[in-house]
């Protein structure tokens, strides 16, 4: 199945290294195939890989979209969205 | 105020290096440099392991670093990191390139050099701060492929150690309870290593060029003065004590300061504002401790779009009714120069920071801008707003902003839409402005201190090469400041000046020195600003008039 979901990067600073670890890591934790992309017309890069994830250079209230592919692609869209939403459930900047 | 021995160098205020301060306190101690570690493409091959060990013992290292670290913004950067070494990209990369026959230590050099370099060509200083991570994982993978262990120095108590630039894992090497402070001579305060010395307490200063030599220069070995509030790393008097002093940012409660306008030592009130950049600025707790808003930087509604009359009127009105009765001053679009915008700043300008840019740029496209000043005219019912044209050069562009102003005004209320002319005033950034201050029919001024510092010492801040010219305490600058509050003294128009100088305790003395008695400040300073101000007290008999 294919599932889609996005939301608005809180963070002041954008989607910098600490939130890219967390977005990284969850994307990790589900077996689909997982894209992400900034903006309307952001490429789409594997949202599996914190190289590619920094290289969306999403900044503060940046749309951060997700579509996913396999599985379980509902969970995982909509787990990222939820942390997404949650501003990467706080913290300092990193 | 003048020392005409020391051109490049404002020696009244300090003999030594001015930078920017990223973590707050001050030690003094011996200056030692640390040395950069060896290129390790460069050492013997042959004797480190093979990559996929090599990246394991790398893993296992960072691992050990954060459980050592627990919670908390080292574990975060370790993380980042530790998250890397995994990555698919990068290690596929690699492994492709040992596979064509490369060595593995060229091969993971290659890779990772590649990605560092574009890194570093990144727009946003948060993202190109992140090289340093990358250099950071790569010298630690290839000290394992090359079969060299990381040393660490042994430093001296209270030792200001400095180098261009300094890599986490680095500091977390280091023992920062015995050793003093951070000077770095380039460096970034969005990078990781300014977060762990905040973090740890650690004083910080980067940005402060070429430590070793030139004007000013100074010694490894010699007893210097790191004060990571102000920026400054100067030379130590003789017999001065060493030490480390706490975070003066750490003392000062906003709330122990209390509310309205703050009060020197010696009597005098001066006004603390806030700089915005965005809406979710004034969420922060600083925000409700600020006399009002002194700068709203309305590029953030632009940020993807144009935004509508209504859109921006909406805006304009939520800060009014935040700001509940404080004065907010909202500065219109302020795009080209360095701050390019897709489909409106001009491309391809030879020279962008004197081409078409603020109020130019707003005046060459009424299009966009009568939208913004209709908007401005209907939020002004609703509170004590006030409007600024930036990088006025010339009396007929404030002249020309006001009649449109007027024009809508007018307009609105044609049609019956409730509207009203706020204060009109300028930013004061370029030389010709402050020069001639009394041709401008401004209600009031605030002074753009870097501006108007780069023009009158034609110097670009950023640049590693002259960035040390780059003084807003130069007697030039301060003589222009100066003119400006005499005039709006005179006049009785407000004068305020907006940035990080008045929350530099020597950059207020010498503003409250020229006169002025309004600052604006970015939240994150205002504590700094309104505790320099309570402790400030006049050194000698007044030069500026009070």
């Amino acid at each position: 199945m294919t599932a889609t979901a996005s939301a608005a990067v809180k963070d002041p600073l954008g989607l910098h290294a600490r939130p890219s670890v967390a977005l990284v890591k969850l994307a990790k934790s589900f077996q689909a195939a997982i894209e992400i992309s900034a903006g309307d017309t952001g490429a789409w890069v594997p949202a599996k890989n914190l190289m590619q994830v920094m290289k969306v250079k999403a900044g503060a209230g940046a749309i951060l979209s997700f579509r996913a592919e396999g599985p379980d692609a509902g969970a995982a869209v909509a787990a990222l969205k939820r942390l997404v939403e949650a501003d990467f459930a706080g913290g300092d900047d990193a | 105020m003048r020392d005409p021995m020391s051109p490049y160098r404002s020696a009244p205020y300090h003999s030594g290096l001015r930078g920017r301060p990223v973590a707050p306190g001050a030690v003094t101690g011996p200056l030692v440099r640390l040395a950069a570690p060896a290129a390790p493409a460069a050492a013997a091959a042959g004797a480190g392991l093979d990559f996929a060990a090599a990246r394991a013992a790398a893993a296992l290292e960072l691992e050990a670093l954060i459980a050592a670290a627990g919670a908390g913004p080292a574990a975060d950067v370790v993380a980042f990191q530790r998250e890397l070494i995994d990555d698919d990209s990068l290690i596929g990369a690699v492994e492709a390139r040992i596979g064509a026959g490369e060595p593995a230590l060229a091969a993971w050099c290659g890779v990772l050099d590649g990605e560092i370099g574009a890194l570093a060509q990144a727009e946003d200083e948060v993202f190109r701060s992140r090289t340093a991570d990358l250099v950071d994982l790569r010298d630690r993978v290839a000290g394992h492929l090359a079969g060299v262990t990381a040393s660490h120095p042994d430093l001296p108590a209270h030792a200001v150690v400095h180098a261009d630039d300094l890599m986490p894992s680095r500091f977390l090497a280091i023992d920062w309870d015995a050793a003093g402070g951070i000077a770095l001579g380039q460096g970034s305060a969005a990078s990781h290593v300014a977060m762990l010395a905040r973090a740890r307490a650690v004083p910080m200063v980067v940005g402060l060029g070429s430590i070793g030599f030139g004007p000013g220069g100074l010694d490894d070995g010699e007893t210097v003065t790191l004060d990571g509030d102000a920026g400054l790393l100067t030379r130590a008097a003789p017999g001065t004590p060493h030490g480390r002093r706490a975070a003066a940012a750490a003392a000062p409660d906003l709330a122990a300061l209390g509310h309205g306008a703050a009060v020197t030592a010696d009597g005098i009130k001066v006004e603390t504002h806030i700089n915005i950049v965005s809406l979710a600025d004034l969420a922060r707790p600083e925000a409700a401790y600020a006399d009002g808003i002194g700068l709203v930087r309305t590029e953030f509604l632009f940020a993807d779009r144009l935004p509508g009359e209504d859109e921006q009127t909406a805006v304009y009105r939520d800060l009014l009714a935040w700001a509940a009765g404080r004065p907010v001053t909202i500065r219109t679009l302020d795009v080209g120069g360095d701050k390019p915008l897709a489909g409106v700043t001009a491309a391809g300008e030879a020279n962008p920071a004197l081409g078409l840019r603020g109020i130019r740029l707003s005046l060459a496209r009424p299009e966009i801008f009568r939208v913004q000043l209709r908007a401005l005219a209907r939020a002004a019912v609703h509170g004590q707003l006030e409007v600024m044209f930036p990088m006025v050069a010339v009396p007929r562009e404030f002249d020309a902003a006001a009649a449109m102003m007027q024009a809508e005004v007018e307009a609105l209320a044609a049609a019956g839409v409730p509207a009203r002319r706020p204060k009109l005033g300028m930013m004061v950034e370029v030389p010709s402005a402050a020069i001639a201050v009394e041709r401008f029919a401004a209600e009031f001024y605030s002074i753009g201190s870097n501006d108007l510092t780069q023009f009158v010492l034609a110097c670009d801040r950023s640049s590693g090469l002259v960035g040390d010219l780059f003084d807003p305490l130069d007697p030039a600058v301060l003589d222009l400041i100066q003119r400006v509050v005499a005039h709006g003294k005179a006049l009785g128009r407000k004068v305020a000046l907006c940035g990080e100088l008045a929350a530099d305790p020597t950059g207020l003395a010498a503003l409250i020195a020229c006169g002025l008695r309004q600052v604006s400040v970015p939240p994150a300073a205002l504590a700094r600003a309104r505790a320099a101000i309570v402790r400030h007290r006049r050194a000698g008999p007044g030069r500026y008039g009070d």
